[in-house]
Order: structure tokens, then C-alpha cells, then sequence
């Protein structure tokens, strides 16, 4: 799960990572009514989008006085932000982080991941603040220095200063990132980061060290144990149609494609998308309804993949293992019918009880074309898309 | 011989009183895997299926020599429910539990250090030795004893992939599901060194997916160490960048963890891959056809 820039900011300064002085603000009034409190003469205007390169997008502004905090307000707000990680389609503006101005004197990067070859948490720093890390790892990996974090003890003070050092943090300060970094630390492992990004985290000329921007990600396995950071969920940032199929259980994702899937297991049905790529067709979907695929949930599935517009054909492809194939022709067909499906439908149908499955869908009398394999299936559906 | 498990296996399931854990327990026990007890926590002392169960692990272990164990323990306990069985001493313990917070898994492997204990998964189907020990989740029946090895990160497309070769009379040896997880207890390299060694295995099909870079390093230890040939799949050529694709593991993140970066490796180091996921007992075939042993693979029945 993602949550916005100032929520991420809000949950740093609890650990003692310190960010800039700044709150969110969903209207102009509101906009102008922070810079006020805030005071200064200099504030940060952000668009509240969760998508990396607003900067660059136009989505952040520097205000010089109350009346341009205003009119920087009413240009961002409602507008939509196209940037290099939202797609073509960009992302409606509904919230800003009104933020004090701040005397920058240069700019680092602090990331934190799970690091799957060491099966440890990982903080990694660079001088090379403001650019994408993968950007720094591809030109300069020598400027990227990596703190392998030991679960048991947790971060020690000396990787902290031994990080803050490498990435030539000034003498003066290296106990001011030390701490922040500690801090982020804490922040991650106490609320199930699954990554966060501070970039930059900027030293400025009246002695701080603080996180100017700040990515938060959480691990969806760990909510649960953490009803605070689901609240924060924004559901206007996800697509409504993921956020209906996580509803019934169902692992959904929205392509661009016309092909509608539906597979049990995450590995076949990733693999269901290839092979109609592979046949020259478009995949409009992944979509697992996992091991127990019931009647409700295959009609739920079915809802969710044409409400869609771009679907023109529905592929279904399962691997009845410990499911059995008749149990699912039954709950295809019942679902079909609830439907009422317009749109060519192919049915890949294996394992137990596979017979009785395809003998169901048979004498179903319904427009479901049978498939003998997954290889045929897939051509059945592309050839009955090309042609509708 | 085969790999990780055999008719010798003693298994107890952890979670055994819970509607998934029993299920696939008598399942086990139909396919002829030598169960020997189950722990749920409070009901120790009383018996499901014939089966008897025990408070701990422990207490299981003392009592039925146990060797290794399933754990089917909801989410927010399966971590401790592995370190339990890895305290206990087992040798071998196969988490099925899906949906393990990835920092749970960072202090299991933490705590695994140094201890004997293999862990398979989480978030996997299991591992079978056909006709000799099923421990998880999958269709037992599909399977057909033999020499090929199969490893893999997804379940039902090691189905599809036992399928398509015993379909074509060629059996197999083992196959290990490792888990859709970033963090789990036993990687592809882990599970192709054992098959490198077992004289049983003469062939290994490795299913990955997209997220991380496993397939890479396990396609330069091929490189350097494999005897024996190796045909793989990849799944997700077609998925975006920063979506999950079911699996937790499975995202591309930062241009990194590509299926075509993967196949390319893959094939660099030898390894025929197959192009769609219909086809990966075909491409095992021709590979083991093109040298002229596909004939030691077929099962004369």
C-alpha cells in the first residue's frame, strides 16, 4: 500500500526524523491559512499524487507570497499531472502538502529495502541526491553504499555514521543524519515498510538535515497489525476496479489490453497473459481467483472484468488440481448466466474430473467455446477478438 | 533416491485442526505420505483422523520421531510456527501459509542461522516425491515417478508443468515449490545443487517468474556446476512494471527483474527456455532428443 508524501512525512517526524514544517491542505482557503501559520516568506506548493516525478511534472511549485500560495492552489488543484510514473491517463490533483521554504545546501538520497540476497532490511545512501537511484546505480554504482541491517539487534549507531560518512555528509552534521537515518529506520520496521525513499534528504544553510521529500511504501501482508497506516489508504489513488476485486479476495490488475483473464494461481496466470501476447492478442487483465474458485467468486470475477469497456473476449484458464474441474464448469456456467455474457467466452479446463467439467459446459447450452489446451485456448480467444 | 523427501519422511502437520491443514493432511495420508502427528496449540492429548496431536512441536517430535513438518498456521502465526519447528529440530519444514509479512520472514532467517533446519517456502504448493511423500497442496495424482527435477516459484504452473510431462509418459524425481515470496527459505540454487547430486535426477525443468534477480544467479550456477540439462520457464513477460502480480515477489521494480532479462540470462548459460507455458515439457523433449537420451526419461509401464 502507498500513502501520500505528507502522511509519510507526519509518521517520519514520530520517529524523529525530521522533515520540514508543513501540513495538507484539499482547498485554496486551506492552502493560504498553512502558509500563514507557517510564517516566512517562502513556501512549497506540492501536488499530493501517488506517483514519483511531480517535480518535473509542474507539480511543485515555490511561492513567494500568500497571494501566489493562492494561485498556485487553484492551478494544481483538479488538474491532472502526467508524470513518467502515472501513465499517459496522469492522476487527478485533490490534495497539497503546503510546505515552509527551506535554505538548501545540498541534496542525498536515503533508501530503505528489503534486500532479498542478504534477507535483510538494507539502507542504502548516496551523495547523488534528486536523480532516480537506479539512475546512480547504472552510471556511478560507486557512489551507492550499502547498510546491511542485522534483524536482531537492529541499526546501530555506527552503520548510521559510517553511512552519513560515505556519502559525505559534512563533519558537522553527521550526527543530525545518524539520527535521521536511525530514525527512518525505526519508522520502517515498526510499521512494515516494504520500501522507503528519501529523496532528497537535504542539509540546509541554517543547520538542519531533513527529509524533503519522502516515499512510503507498506506491506499489504502487515496491515493487519497496523490499523493506523490503513487509514491512511487513498482509494481514489487505485483503481476501482482493483479495489472491488480485493473485496471478494481476488487478485486483480487492470491492463491495457481486450482480453479479459481469468486463472487460478498467480504463476499460471501471469503466464495465461504471455501466451496471448505470444499469440498476437492483448491482455486486458491478470487476474487470480486463487485456489477455491466458487461460483460467487468466479461471477464476482466475471463482474469486475467487464466492467471494463475495452473487453471484448474472456479467456478462462484453470488448473483444477485439488479444485475439481465439474465444481467450476458448474460455477462458470451459473455465473455466465448472471451476467449475461455478450462477449465470446474460451474455457481451458484441466485436471480433476476434466470430463465431467467440459461435459458441463457442453450441455450448459451457453455460447462457451471449449478449449483442448492452454496453447489453444489462448489462439481460440485472440482469432474470436480479432473477429468480433 | 530423490531430493528432500522419501517414503522414509515422517511428517507432522502444524495447523492440523484447521479446515486447510486437515484437508490437505488426509489428502497426504491418501497418497501414502507417513503422517505421524499434528500440533495445534490446546488441543494435545486428542486424535483427528487417527491422527494424534500435541500442544508443541516438541512434544510431537519426542513422541513420533518426526521428521519434518507442513505448516498450514494462518498468516499472523505461521512465522512463529516455523521458528517453533526449527527449535525442534527438524530437518525439513515446508510452510504452505500464503500472505507472511516480509519482515516476519526477515527474523525467521535471522533466527535459521546456523541451524540445520531446511525451510521450503512460505507461500508454496509443497514439495512430492511421486509415490513416495506428498507435503503440501498439490494434485497428487498428476504426478508419475521418475528422473526429471522441477523447481519452481508458481504452483499451478508446476501443475501444468508435471502435467505436460507425465502426459508424455516421462516422470519425475522431485519437484520443490520455493514460494511466490521476496524472502523465503530455500532458493532455486539451493534446490539444483541437491538435484545436481541426486543420482536419481537426469533432468531439471526451473519455472521462475518475474521480481528479484534468483533466476540470474541460479543461471550462472548452472553455468559453472550443472551436469545435468536444465530447461526453464519465466513468467510475467507481459506484466507492467510496479504492479504485484499476485505474488509478492513478483514486481519489477526500477527496470529491474524483467522476464526478458531473466530469459536472457537463462539462455546465455545454457539453458533452453521455453517460449510460452504450453510448451515447457516440449521444449524439455527436443532438448533431451537433440542428446539422443530422451528415451532413458519415458516410463515403460
Amino acid at each position: 500500500m502507498n500513502v501520500h508524501e505528507y502522511q509519510g512525512k507526519q509518521l517520519l517526524k514520530k520517529y524523529g526524523a525530521i522533515v520540514p514544517n508543513g501540513h495538507v491542505a484539499f482547498n485554496a482557503d486551506e492552502a493560504v491559512e498553512t502558509a500563514e501559520k507557517l510564517g516566512g516568506k517562502l513556501w512549497v506548493v506540492k501536488a499530493q499524487i501517488h506517483a514519483g516525478g511531480r517535480g518535473k511534472a509542474g507539480g511543485v511549485k515555490l511561492a513567494r507570497s500568500l497571494d501566489e500560495v493562492r494561485a498556485y492552489a487553484n492551478e494544481l488543484l483538479g488538474k491532472i499531472l502526467v508524470t513518467h510514473q502515472t501513465g499517459p491517463e496522469g492522476k487527478e490533483i485533490k490534495r497539497l502538502l503546503i510546505e515552509e521554504g527551506c535554505p538548501i545546501e545540498k541534496e542525498y538520497y536515503i533508501g530503505v529495502v528489503i534486500d532479498r540476497s542478504s534477507n535483510a532490511v538494507v539502507m542504502m545512501g548516496s551523495e547523488e541526491g534528486g536523480t532516480e537511484i537506479e539512475e546512480v546505480a547504472e552510471k556511478t554504482p560507486e557512489k551507492i553504499f550499502k547498510e546491511v541491517i542485522d534483524p536482531a539487534v537492529g541499526m546501530s549507531p555506527f552503520q548510521a555514521r559510517r553511512l552519513a560518512y560515505n556519502i559525505n555528509i559534512p563533519k558537522d552534521k553527521v550526527n543530525q543524519a545518524a539520527k535521521f537515518m536511525l530514525g527512518l529506520y525505526e519508522a520502517f520496521v515498526s510499521n512494515d515498510c516494504s520500501l522507503a525513499e528519501i529523496n532528497p534528504l537535504v542539509t540546509t544553510s541554517d543547520g538542519r538535515v531533513m527529509a524533503l521529500d519522502a516515499k512510503l511504501n507498506f506491506d499489504s501482508n502487515a496491515l493487519y497489525r497496523h490499523k493506523d497506516i490503513l487509514e491512511l489508504r487513498d482509494l481514489n489513488e487505485e483503481d476501482p476496479k482493483e479495489i472491488e476485486a480485493s473485496k471478494f479476495d481476488l487478485s486483480y490488475i487492470a491492463l491495457d489490453g481486450n482480453i479479459g483473464c481469468m486463472v487460478n494461481g498467480a504463476g499460471l496466470a501471469m503466464a495465461t497473459m504471455d501466451i496471448i501476447k505470444h499469440y498476437s492478442g492483448d491482455p486486458a487483465n491478470f487476474l487470480d481467483v486463487g485456489g477455491g474458485a466458487t461460483a460467487e467468486k468466479v461471477t464476482e470475477a466475471f463482474k469486475i472484468i467487464l466492467s471494463d469497456e475495452k473487453v471484448k473476449g474472456i479467456f478462462i484458464n484453470i488448473f483444477g488440481g485439488i479444485m475439481k474441474c465439474d465444481v467450476i464448469a458448474e460455477g462458470v456456467v451459473e455465473a455466465v448466466k448472471q451476467v449475461n455474457l455478450s462477449v465470446p467466452l474460451v474455457v481451458r479446463l484441466e485436471g480433476t474430473n476434466v470430463d465431467l467439467g467440459k461435459k458441463i459446459l457442453n450441455d450448459s447450452g451457453l455460447p462457451i467455446v471449449a478449449a483442448d489446451s492452454m496453447a489453444d485456448g489462448a489462439q481460440k480467444i485472440v482469432q474470436l477478438v480479432a473477429q468480433a | 533416491m530423490s531430493i528432500f523427501v522419501n517414503k522414509d519422511t515422517k511428517v507432522i502437520t502444524q495447523g492440523i485442526t484447521g479446515a486447510t491443514g486437515l484437508f490437505h493432511t488426509k489428502q497426504a495420508v491418501e497418497y501414502g505420505t507417513n503422517i505421524v502427528g499434528g500440533v495445534t496449540p490446546g488441543k494435545g492429548g486428542t486424535e483427528v483422523e487417527g491422527i494424534p496431536v500435541f500442544n508443541t512441536v516438541q512434544e510431537a517430535v519426542k513422541a513420533t520421531g518426526a521428521t519434518a513438518s507442513a505448516i498450514y498456521v494462518a498468516a499472523p502465526f505461521a512465522a512463529d510456527a516455523i521458528m517453533e519447528a526449527v527449535d525442534a529440530g527438524l530437518d525439513l519444514v515446508v510452510c504452505i501459509t500464503e500472505g507472511i509479512p516480509v519482515l516476519d520472514m526477515v527474523k525467521v532467517r535471522r533466527y535459521m542461522e546456523g541451524k540445520k533446519t531446511r525451510l521450503i517456502g512460505p507461500n508454496c504448493p509443497g514439495v512430492i516425491t511421486p509415490d513416495e511423500c506428498k507435503i503440501g497442496i498439490m494434485p497428487g495424482y498428476i504426478h508419475l515417478k521418475g528422473n526429471v527435477g522441477i523447481v519452481s516459484r508458481s504452483g499451478t504452473l508446476t501443475y501444468e508443468a508435471v502435467h505436460q510431462l507425465t502426459t508424455r509418459n516421462i516422470g519425475q524425481s522431485t519437484a520443490v515449490g520455493i514460494g511466490g515470496d521476496p524472502i523465503n527459505g530455500t532458493d532455486f540454487i539451493d534446490v539444483l545443487k541437491e538435484f545436481n547430486a541426486d543420482p536419481e535426477t537426469e533432468a531439471v525443468i526451473m519455472i521462475g517468474e518475474i521480481g528479484g534477480t534468483a533466476e540470474e544467479e541460479a543461471a550462472e550456477w548452472i553455468k559453472a556446476n550443472m551436469t545435468k540439462p536444465v530447461v526453464g520457464f519465466i513468467g510475467g513477460q507481459t506484466a507492467p512494471e510496479g504492479k504485484r502480480m499476485g505474488h509478492a515477489g513478483a514486481i519489477i521494480s526500477g527496470g529491474k527483474g524483467t522476464a526478458a532479462e531473466k530469459i536472457a540470462t537463462l539462455e546465455a548459460c545454457g539453458v533452453g527456455v521455453a517460449p510460452t507455458p504450453a510448451v515447457i515439457g516440449e521444449t524439455l523433449v527436443k532438448v533431451l532428443e537433440g542428446k539422443g537420451i530422451l528415451d532413458n526419461f519415458i516410463v515403460k509401464k
